[in-house]
């Protein structure tokens, strides 16, 4: 089993991808991407001259690749607290001046946090008020986040979150289970547009008065999350709120002084200057 | 005459535990010299939904504050950080961490495996790695990591150990320098903190 990678190596690799096949991993934070790289070595059974092959060589290997290099690890509810903020405060606020608003998941994943949005504003009974845009970089995981069906066993977590949240029902009450797996109810997607989208090399699609985006750009070095964060100032409305992860910050980033921390707790910010 | 052979090169401290290492981290981070050269980087297995508590916890005894470190936030000396819930925490080049969401290792997060080896990766034999009281076999590969880039491996003695399997782990994986007790870790750190004046 290979153990390490040389950086030359990994350097290699991001070259071709982004040559090859148009998606720019060279600015990811490297011992998170180097254990990317070494997870689909093992789990492909290949070797570093191997995988660049069957990059080069294979039109379809990309999408498989972008599958397993993505970090799909994701909960519902995640940081119940956070929901909660929504809920109690940011969302609130947004209705004081918007009777209809819209709401961007950057970097969805398998779809847990649409879900979780879709939930809180159907217990705040303003679903068919809200549009939600819920985008990845990754098309085979977006599929999954449109089927909203999970492993039985993941749900453990979520229920526990769910209660922490202080939902209004069960959460029982928004899936039904079959084959070991549970199926949400599919209302909950009617007013979600999924689409693939690259937040590294796509360019700004729509203004939102919300963006959530946790735990994504941890996987970026500094310089691609202030590029990245460029754009999210770019696609809020004027006093729109940014979410990201409990363990991000954006302090040190270029367009920091052009928001207030509304949450420092849960990083809720709110864009005070265009 | 000191029974460590210790130098002054070192650039930081990284100490991984779990199920019973509460009380021996409190008496280090109690313990430690003021003037203390290094950084000190803990990751201890913790329960994921629980955010606050725990640095609060160990703050109270320590001689510095103990902080859950953002996303890319630079390594300071007199810095003591500790991996926070529900992310892994890696060392990167440059100096700075990066939190992840990954899947767990060895059923946590954060892995004491992925600091351990992302320190070594980063400090190589510039690093003092310390593995204390723990029910699962997390830390000893990255105990390994240390040892094969050069650097000081050190556990606390398993008889000492509410739980042994941690330190045992690491034993079986490579060779470690010393195993001591806690009050001994606390020597040696008093020790190593004179050769930087």
């Amino acid at each position: 089993m290979i153990t390490d990678i040389d950086i030359n190596d990994l350097k290699r690799i991001t070259e071709l991808i982004h040559t090859r096949h148009g998606y720019d991993f060279r600015n990811y934070a490297m011992s998170s991407f180097k254990r990317r790289i070494l997870r689909i070595l093992e789990l492909k059974n290949l070797t570093i001259e191997s995988l660049i092959k069957r990059l080069n060589d294979s039109p379809t290997f990309i999408n498989e690749f972008l599958d397993e290099l993505t970090v799909n690890v994701t909960e519902m509810f995640r940081d119940p607290g956070f929901w909660r903020a929504l809920r109690d405060e940011i969302i609130p606020d947004i209705l004081l001046n918007h009777k209809t608003f819209n709401i961007w998941h950057a970097g969805c994943s398998s779809g847990e946090e649409v879900l979780s949005m879709a939930i809180l504003l159907r217990e705040m009974g303003i679903h068919n008020q809200v549009s939600l845009f819920a985008t990845d970089l990754d098309v085979t995981i977006l599929e999954k986040a449109k089927a909203i069906s999970y492993p039985v066993k993941n749900m453990e977590i979520n229920e526990k979150n769910y209660i922490r949240y202080e939902g209004k029902w069960s959460l029982r009450d928004y899936y039904k289970e079959e084959n070991g797996k549970v199926i949400f109810d599919k209302g909950l997607l009617a007013n979600v547009t999924f689409r693939r989208h690259d937040l590294v090399l796509g360019e700004v699609f729509n203004k939102f008065d919300l963006i959530l985006c946790r735990n994504v750009m941890i996987y970026f070095n500094q310089a691609l999350q202030n590029e990245v964060l460029k754009k999210f100032h770019a696609s809020l409305f004027k006093y729109g709120y940014l979410a990201i992860g409990s363990k991000e910050s954006l302090i040190w980033c270029d367009v920091a002084n052009r928001f207030l921390v509304v949450n420092n707790e849960e990083k809720v910010y709110k864009k005070i200057k265009d | 005459m000191s029974r460590f052979n210790l130098n002054n090169s070192y650039k930081a401290v990284v100490i991984g535990g779990s199920a019973g290492s509460f009380q021996g981290i409190t008496k280090i981070l109690a313990q430690l010299p003021k003037t203390f050269p290094l950084p000190i980087i803990m990751c201890l297995h913790r329960l994921k939904h629980v955010r606050n508590g725990f640095v609060e916890a160990l703050s109270i005894k320590s001689v510095f504050p103990v902080v859950e470190p953002h996303d890319k936030e630079q390594i300071k000396k007199g810095g003591v950080y500790l991996a926070p819930s529900n992310y892994h925490m890696s060392v990167e080049l440059g100096n700075y961490f990066a939190m992840s969401t990954e899947e767990m290792v060895n059923n946590s997060r954060p892995a004491i495996d992925i600091t351990l080896s992302t320190a070594a990766y980063v400090y190589r034999e510039k690093l003092i790695g310390i593995l204390l009281s723990g029910a699962n076999r997390d830390g000893g590969l990255g105990m390994k990591h240390i040892k094969d880039r050069g650097g000081l491996t050190i556990v606390q003695e398993p008889t000492e150990c509410m739980i042994d399997t941690m330190p045992r782990a690491a034993l079986s994986l490579t060779k470690i320098d010393y195993v001591l007790k806690t009050d001994e870790i606390v020597s040696l750190m008093n020790e190593l903190d004179k050769l930087y004046r």
